[in-house]
């Protein structure tokens, strides 16, 4: 069920700016590829229109070719509502629901499909779903007790079980790391490599030794300069992206010499 | 910082900065204000009420206890609001959604400024509206509800001739307590967290199911808390009712017949030009009674709040 996904002249705006330019990328299926580049080049927002996120702020637009598994995302009869339950997101700063229980919000999405589930059909799914997120030993006891009542660490495997509870193709994950700990890091980044025999993984990060350790591709995005659009650089297999880039500013930017 | 570099730096004697003072008193004697006028009311409404409630039954309309005049009131009063906030409520809350996250943008300003406007119409305008207007247009609603939910206590008529009816009046009220239930809703929607809102949003919810998912249930405690400004507002609220109501003492379910039950404050302003003596320490009883009301309501929609906060993280 992974499917890879096809970038092609992807221009993305804010209102008049126009904020990533001409992005073209192929993100291999069952694999992880991250995202990596100084802060405003354009990662989260070239991540967000992978599943139409993008388009949620008022006056923000895109151009261009986003092709999953041979689905072309901005198609005039594609509905993003349909887009977003195939292309999982797990964001910077871990977000259960704050009214609901661990168990309803590993459900969340799948009662959005508003189909009726059986009691026992509902349990599996919230049990695998959290084993999936290697989170089922710590909360199976407390399934009922409100989510925001976890730790960060464990709140953000929350999320991504309720991201993994729908199965969907691809998983988008946005800076999933930036607001935790280092245990709870490598706790995630365990997981991320486990995740991948199953979905298509795309992860931004800031943090190069975590883009080192989980992915298999990588992809650099700079500033054209100030106040232009950001662009791609350069993707490649992550060892080659680290050992020998082609292009001189990822050196500079993977060696810490940037600017 | 070390020790010594303590030593050297010995705090500075503690000055009282003069603005700091002026402010802190000018606000302290606002709050006290608040508590003063309050304890005044209270005060006033329970020395002059004590006398009403031991009145002679020809100062309480034939009544022999102060109990039996008060009570067609009290019903009145909460009927009246009852009916008001059943419409207000899911009015109210629609139309806050409308702006904070239905319409586009251009548009969400001008509907917030056309509903904040109602709140700007004298109540004396809504009562002739009410008569004039709302009343005579649904006599032919009346009519029907009558003939095919007779069978209902509401509904059992004999329907009004005139609209001048509880109901009718509820419908003022509602359209009155609806610009501050519209505008505390809709400050409390656009509150909800961006990342609560996107978590629903990525999952695949539309957008109803982002609203019921995400925003409704971290605006429920504000909601309430809306809703009960409205209420305060309906149940005191005087000129529309008096105006509307052609009323009378009963107590009926009927909100459709020609004779309805009077509000407390509706009773005060037409009673008070006639009252003399005692009469007039009856209707502050009955002012008393509404206070109490009135304060019982907020006392209980704050334990609704706070219970409902409570496993609520922010």
């Amino acid at each position: 069920m992974a499917k890879s996904i096809d970038v092609s002249d992807l221009d993305i705006y804010y209102g008049d700016f126009k904020a990533v330019e001409d992005v073209t990328m192929t993100i291999p299926a069952r694999s992880v590829t991250a995202f990596i580049g100084p802060s405003g080049c354009g990662k989260s927002t070239l991540l967000r229109s992978l599943n139409r996120m993008h388009e949620v702020i008022p006056g923000a637009r895109v151009e261009g070719k986003v092709v999953i598994g041979g689905q072309s995302l901005y198609d005039a009869d594609v509905d993003p509502v349909e887009v977003r339950r195939q292309v999982g997101m797990v964001f910077q700063r871990p977000n259960p629901f704050p009214t609901m229980s661990i168990y309803g919000n590993v459900l969340a999405g799948n009662r959005l499909n508003s189909r009726r589930m059986k009691r026992s059909e509902a349990d599996d799914i919230v049990e695998r779903a959290l084993r999936g997120a290697n989170l089922w030993t710590e909360v199976k006891d407390r399934l009922t007790k409100p989510g925001a009542g976890l730790s960060g660490g464990q709140q953000q495997r929350l999320c991504i079980a309720r991201a993994i509870a729908v199965e969907p193709q691809v998983l988008l994950m946005d800076e999933p790391c930036s607001a935790l700990d280092p245990i709870s890091t490598s706790a995630i980044e365990d997981l991320i490599h486990e995740l991948k025999s199953e979905y298509t993984i795309v992860i931004v990060t800031h943090n190069m030794q975590q883009a080192a350790r989980v992915s298999e591709d990588t992809a650099f995005f700079n500033l054209a300069g100030a106040g232009l659009p950001g662009r791609l650089v350069e993707m490649d297999s992550t060892k080659k992206i680290f050992s020998v880039p082609e292009d001189p500013s990822t050196e500079a930017y993977i060696s810490g010499r940037f600017g | 910082m070390s020790a010594p570099t303590t030593a050297a730096w010995p705090t500075p004697p503690k000055k009282r900065r003069m603005g700091d003072l002026l402010f802190a008193g000018a606000t302290r004697t606002a709050a006290s204000i608040i508590l003063v006028a309050l304890a005044g009311v209270a005060i006033f409404l329970t020395v002059e009420g004590l006398p009403g409630l031991t009145a002679p039954p020809e100062r309480m309309g034939g009544e022999a206890t102060f109990l039996a005049y008060v009570w067609p009131l009290v019903f009145g009063t909460l009927l009246a609001a009852f009916i008001a906030l059943l419409i207000a409520t899911p009015l109210s809350i629609g139309v806050a959604l409308v702006i904070s996250h239905y319409s586009p943008r251009r548009l969400a300003k001008p509907i917030g400024y056309l509903v904040d406007l109602l709140a700007a119409v004298p109540s004396v305008v809504y009562g002739l509206w009410g008569i004039a207007f709302v009343g005579p247009a649904l006599v032919p609603v009346y009519r029907w509800l009558e003939e095919n939910l007779g069978f209902l206590p509401f509904f059992s008529g004999p329907a009004s001739g005139t609209g001048r009816t509880i109901l009718t009046a509820g419908i003022v009220l509602a359209i009155m307590a609806l610009p501050i239930i519209t505008a505390i809703c809709r400050e409390i929607f656009a509150q909800t967290p961006t990342l609560h809102q996107e978590a629903a949003l990525a999952l695949g919810a539309t957008r109803f199911e982002m609203v019921r998912m995400a925003v409704i249930p971290y605006s429920k405690s504000g909601i309430v808390s809306a809703v009960m400004l409205g209420l305060g507002r309906a149940l005191g609220e005087t000129m529309a009712v008096a105006l509307v109501l052609s009323a009378t003492r009963i107590v009926t379910w009927d909100v459709i017949a020609s004779t309805s039950p009077s509000t407390i404050a509706a009773n005060i302003v037409l009673g008070f030009p006639e009252a003399t003596g005692l009469g007039v320490n009856v209707l502050i009883a009955t002012g008393l009674v509404l206070f109490v009301i009135t304060f019982a309501v907020n006392f209980t929609a704050r334990l609704i709040v706070a219970r409902s906060e409570k496993g609520l993280v922010r």
